[in-house]
């Protein structure tokens, strides 16, 4: 009786419903909950904070004004009183809205081209891992191909033919990173493909792509989402790299790795430049990363049995 | 048999791989602007004509692409444009001992710290060690390494004198790169070992070594070890690969003559032989580096390979 | 098939290596404790250690343009006449003894001294100079700055294949020790111009021994191989490492040179360059971040030194297209820059604001004041270019090359425009440094930053590229009268009414306004006290046989 088994199958494999035990899980854990409203204020300062009437334009300069102390209010040559929240720059910038500007750039930046280079690589890793044989011979070689091609010099190709736009940047970002998150998918789903569970799905009969979306994907999702964590800084740092080819933000306009960038160079005459922005960078991603652990045991399918 | 069946195709499919990298590359580096004759003083028209000859410019591309793999099947990466008076062969000669001592010696230290710190993070799932060292290497990636090198460089070369801030001859500069790039792979190898080991651990095979009396740290490195560290294998050829092909921000902080400098010369030049035989050096090193990995993963977990 | 279960083995091996590598990096710093530093050792050792900038793209004369190549050279080779240790207008003999125009400057007789030897103990001849200049000057060399010996009459016919016989060029040797040049015009300012390296001789012997005179790239620059007739000779070359110069022993004037030797380091980054100097690792940096001036300029006996140099940085407008195509709207982004800010907080290493485009000279050139700063008449400007208010102005864009300072400075104007003319639709576009070249060269720009360094110093070096269609115009500004002034100063002997009329064409190109001159440049640099007889200069061409090292009191900068 064919339709039976399919029908239980289906009803073994549901249980309780993945996200809502997941978020249940996640809500006992202070320290991810914590970086999850954190990460949610940054996200709120960056893109409406700005918005606010009395925050400083982030591009007007002061030369006269420059490399000023946090909390610091002077009069330009123009006759103009300025108020440094957090100081100023080496144009006499306001820093505090130049990091909320940057902010905006580099979260979208981060989470956009991760969430690409996320798409790509765990399916592409996935299927390439459970295909197995040929296939994934093929697939594992374009992805060397890909690694070695000269990244700058496709770079410099891209902006002079499409311009200096930001999608590029993601494509770019995203055309990158998932390589690795590729690889390292393929080889979780190669050794969880032969474990008892799969062998008990398939021999349920379910479908093929319903094995890998649903049983080998989640499975994988342990490193995934560490990697993911560990995509989102080198993704905000690839930005700022980028923006030394020229490519991605452009001039006045800021994010935080321009910032830390332009911090770096300055580090001997005013560390300030390198320790506010990177601070808010810092203090970002260190919440992503609690919350990126957070989620990954809320969504262990194994710890729930513990 | 079946193992030689296995290398057989797969260099096979690697030398195939790099061909398609060494076409892509040879068309690509033409595509972009401003060719290898372009000076900021203009040099005059009938002189730049006269040099493309020199250089056999003036063929159409399909030729020149033909005579390029013509020479480099016999090894000759053809004369550097940049650097003039020498063959990209010598040039990369040059560069790859500098970029070899630097990856390698960064990777060994990344290693040394990233895989304990990961296991003892695992081993002490949510308590202050696992939020100490994560913190740490979290602030490890944070750091880019644009920030990190001249940091080094400022405290241990400027401060202390233990080092000496740059130069390759008779310096010790290419020390405080290889830390560099050392701490910043280890916090991503700390990471991701910490990551699949928790994976492992959950494991039944644990569970029961656990049950069965096994001591902690035997259960901890005998048992759980090996599968804990397969995504940092994956991991490592890329790594090793970048490390020694891309350290090019480290190159230039502490001024060592390495190949990622080369390249990024080379591109910026628009040196077309250059930019070609380093790309093709760097791909051959990701092949190998991949070809490398995959035979210690299958070695590492019985059941990928079963799955071959 | 990999033997699973004997890790135990490899897992130790791995972890002795490990704790040996660890064990070196604790090590190697004690072993290389030191109490004298390497500058210290070079100064004792009189080796001059130069931070050089950029990679030597060659060290044949004929192949290079760049001045830290040049730099290389001139310890190598010895040209007719050389630079003078404490001024760029006095001249120094070189190869000749002496030297005598005729009466229009349109002819100048070089007598070579009879000492003068290559590296290899060959005597330089007259006939080295010849060939020289027949190899640079050849149309299959393709030299690129070949376009420096068109003084020489018939030599821009030669080089572009018109003539085929050299010897319709004007440089003639007569006998072994004499030298004639007969030029297209008179130039009364020709030793300055030999001074440059694309007048260096070569030898002869040497390049044909590893191929044809035209050959571009071929073995005879390596170490081992190549020969000159410098004060040094190559002793080494590592690529992007260094270079090292040891001195010339048949150098005719070899008593004289006071160094054992120089080592050029070509260290792109500034800021590591810094870094090496404060390390004690090279005596003088090529160049200093802008970040660090002040920092440095607060030091007591402080090894910072700001010179003149003889530069001019500027914004080309293009005029073929709008909104640039205005010429009153040129001068209004133009008398709207604040160029004393700019200089005294943006780029902070003590340039002089520019208000005409030629730097003065020593020599007498005074580039007429047409530019300023004046908010009321750039208003004037933008109204009589047609626009009520800046709003009404359309989009353009400022092109630049991505270095640091580029971007402050494109910034920094971006925002004077917006406050003082209230222009809000000013882009600034980054471009790498050959897609900014391509760019600027097909002239798809609105307005693009640049930077000219004189070759040798005369007006003509600066004024001669806005002649209608000149390779380096860049701008599609074109103006008869300009072109026509600068014909009628070539053909002037009299200096003083050649400079005239080249400051009245200034004139014409500043009323015009296809650049907008920013600042003249100052050559920023690190110099450890130790190094003697390094005097500023304003082509920054030192003659290394004068320089010395002694060890300073105090020891080193700090």
């Amino acid at each position: 009786m064919p339709a039976a088994t399919s029908k239980n199958a289906i009803a073994i494999e549901k249980g309780s419903s993945l996200g809502r035990d997941a978020w249940l899980r996640l809500r006992k854990n202070h320290l991810a909950m914590a970086s999850l409203w954190f990460t949610v204020f940054i996200v709120f300062i960056s893109f409406i904070l700005p918005l606010v009437p009395g925050i400083p334009n982030p591009n007007v300069t002061h030369p006269d004004l420059q490399s000023l102390p946090a909390f610091t209010s002077a009069k330009s040559m123009e006759g103009v009183e300025v108020f440094y929240l957090l100081g100023s720059d080496h144009l006499g910038r306001d820093v505090f809205s130049r990091i909320l500007h940057g902010g905006r750039v580099s979260l979208a930046v981060g989470f956009l081209a991760t969430f690409v280079s996320l798409t790509i690589g765990v399916v592409y890793g996935a299927v390439s891992g459970y295909l197995g044989g040929r296939i994934d011979a093929a697939m594992m070689r374009v992805v060397d191909i890909l690694y070695a091609l000269p990244f700058i010099i496709i770079v410099i190709i891209l902006t002079t033919y499409f311009g200096n736009q930001l999608w590029l940047l993601f494509v770019c970002i995203g055309a990158v990173e998932w390589l690795t998150m590729s690889r390292i998918v393929r080889g979780q789903v190669l050794s969880l493909k032969r474990q008892e569970f799969i062998e008990a799905a398939r021999s349920l009969g379910l479908s093929q792509w319903r094995i890998l979306f649903r049983h080998l994907i989640p499975n994988t999702l342990g490193p995934v989402i560490v990697y993911t964590t560990l995509t989102v800084p080198a993704v905000m740092r690839l930005e700022a790299v980028l923006s030394f080819l020229s490519l991605g933000v452009q001039p006045p306009d800021a994010s935080w790795g321009s910032l830390i960038k332009e911090g770096a160079d300055l580090m001997g005459s005013d560390p300030a430049l390198l320790i506010y922005p990177a601070l808010v960078f810092g203090a970002t991603l260190f919440s992503l990363n609690f919350l990126g652990d957070g989620l990954r045991d809320a969504l262990d399918p194994k710890s729930s049995k513990d | 048999m079946e193992t030689a069946r296995f290398l057989l195709s797969r260099f096979a499919q690697s030398l195939f791989a790099l061909l398609c990298i060494v076409t892509i590359t040879f068309f690509l580096a033409r595509l972009a602007p401003g060719g290898p004759f372009l000076d900021e003083k203009k040099i005059p028209e009938h002189l730049v004509e006269q040099m493309k000859r020199n250089y056999g410019f003036d063929k159409p591309l399909p030729v020149q692409y033909a005579t390029y793999l013509g020479r480099l099947a016999r090894g000759d990466l053809g004369p550097s444009l940049g650097n003039k008076g020498f063959t990209v062969n010598e040039v990369i000669a040059e560069g790859f001992p500098v970029s070899f001592m630097l990856g390698i010696c960064g990777l060994v230290i990344a290693l040394a710290i990233g895989i304990p710190a990961g296991v003892f993070a695992a081993a002490k799932r949510n308590t202050i060690v696992d939020y100490a060292l994560m913190a740490l290497a979290m602030i490890g990636i944070c750091l880019p390494t644009f920030v990190i090198a001249p940091l080094l460089g400022e405290i241990f070369a400027l401060e202390l004198g233990w080092f000496d801030v740059a130069l390759w001859q008779n310096s010790s500069a290419w020390i405080l790169g290889s830390v560099t790039l050392g701490l910043y792979y280890s916090a991503y190898i700390a990471r991701l070992t910490r990551g699949s080991m928790l994976d492992v651990l959950s494991q039944d095979f644990i569970r029961t070594a656990k049950a069965k009396g096994v001591p902690p740290l035997a259960v901890l490195f005998k048992h759980a070890f090996r599968g804990g560290i397969t995504p940092v294998v994956a991991f490592l050829g890329p790594a090793l690969a970048g490390l020694i092909g891309g350290s090019f921000v480290v190159e230039t902080v502490f001024g060592l003559p390495g190949l990622g400098q080369h390249f990024i010369k080379a591109a910026t030049n628009r040196d077309y032989w250059l930019i070609n035989g380093t790309v093709t050096v760097f791909a051959v090193l990701i092949l190998v580096m991949n070809f490398l990995v995959d035979v210690l993963q299958a070695w590492l977990d019985p059941r990928t390979r079963a799955a071959r | 098939m990999l033997r699973p279960r004997t890790d135990r083995t490899g897992q130790g091996r791995l972890l002795r290596l490990t704790l040996s590598s660890l064990l070196l990096l604790i090590l190697l710093p004690l072993a290389s404790c030191r109490q004298e530093s390497r500058v210290e050792r070079a100064t004792r050792e009189k080796i001059l250690l130069l931070g050089n900038g950029a990679e030597p793209k060659a060290l044949d004369p004929h192949l290079v343009s760049s001045v830290g190549d040049a730099n290389i050279l001139r310890a190598l080779f010895e040209g007719l006449v050389i630079n003078h240790p404490e001024s760029d207008t006095l001249h120094e003999p070189g190869v000749a003894e002496r030297w005598e125009p005729n009466a229009d400057f349109s002819e100048w007789r070089f007598f070579l001294r009879t000492n003068a030897k290559w590296s290899n103990g060959d005597p330089v001849t007259a006939h080295d100079f010849t060939y020289a200049y027949h190899r640079i000057l050849h149309p299959e060399m393709a030299a690129p700055y070949a376009s420096m010996l068109y003084f020489l009459k018939n030599a821009e016919a030669f080089n572009r294949g018109e003539i085929k016989d050299f010897a319709e060029v004007g440089v003639k040797a007569v006998g072994d020790h004499e030298l004639v040049c007969t030029l297209d015009n008179p130039a009364p300012f020709f030793p300055d111009v030999v001074k440059h390296t694309t007048w260096l001789p070569v030898h002869r012997g040497t390049i044909e021994k590893f191929g044809k005179m035209t050959d571009n790239y071929t073995e005879w620059q390596k170490p081992g191989n190549h020969v000159g007739n410098g004060p040094f000779q190559l002793a080494e070359w590592r690529i992007n490492a260094h270079v090292k110069a040891r001195p010339n022993p048949h150098y005719w004037d070899a008593a004289n040179v006071k160094l054992k030797g120089i080592d050029f380091y070509p260290i792109e980054s500034p800021f590591t360059e810094e870094k090496a100097f404060r390390n004690g690792l090279i005596h003088l940096s090529y160049s200093m971040p802008e970040s660090l001036i002040e920092s440095y300029r607060k030091q007591e006996n402080s090894p910072l030194r700001i010179e003149t140099y003889n530069g001019s940085y500027f914004y080309r407008c293009n005029v073929t297209q709008s909104p640039t195509d205005n010429a009153d709207f040129r001068r209004a982004l133009a008398w709207a820059i604040d160029r004393e800010v700019i200089v005294k907080y943006v780029t902070r290493g003590g340039q002089t604001p520019a208000y005409a485009f030629t730097p003065p000279s020593e020599e007498g050139y005074h580039p007429p004041q047409v530019v300023g700063y004046d908010l009321e008449k750039a208003r004037d400007y933008l109204k009589k270019a047609g626009y009520t208010s800046g709003k009404d102005v359309p989009e353009f864009v400022i092109i630049i090359n991505t270095l640091e300072a580029h971007k402050n400075i494109a910034m920094a104007i971006q925002d004077m425009w917006k406050k003082n003319l209230g222009i809000e639709k000013v882009r600034i576009e980054n471009q790498e440094w050959k897609v900014y070249q391509q760019t600027v060269l097909d002239m798809r720009y609105d307005v693009a930053r640049a930077g000219w360094i004189g070759d040798y110093v005369d007006p003509q070096t600066f004024l001669g590229m806005w002649v209608t269609k000149d390779s380096n115009n860049n701008t599609g500004w074109s103006n008869a009268d300009y072109d026509r002034l600068l014909r009628e100063s070539s053909r002037l002997s009299d200096p003083a009414a050649r400079l005239a009329k080249l400051a009245e064409a200034e004139a014409v190109l500043l009323d015009g306004m296809p650049v907008l001159p920013l600042y003249w440049y100052t050559r920023v640099y690190l110099l450890h006290p130790d190094v003697r007889n390094w005097h500023p200069l304003l082509l920054d061409n030192h003659p290394y046989k004068h320089i010395g090292l002694v060890p300073s009191e105090k020891g080193g900068p700090q």
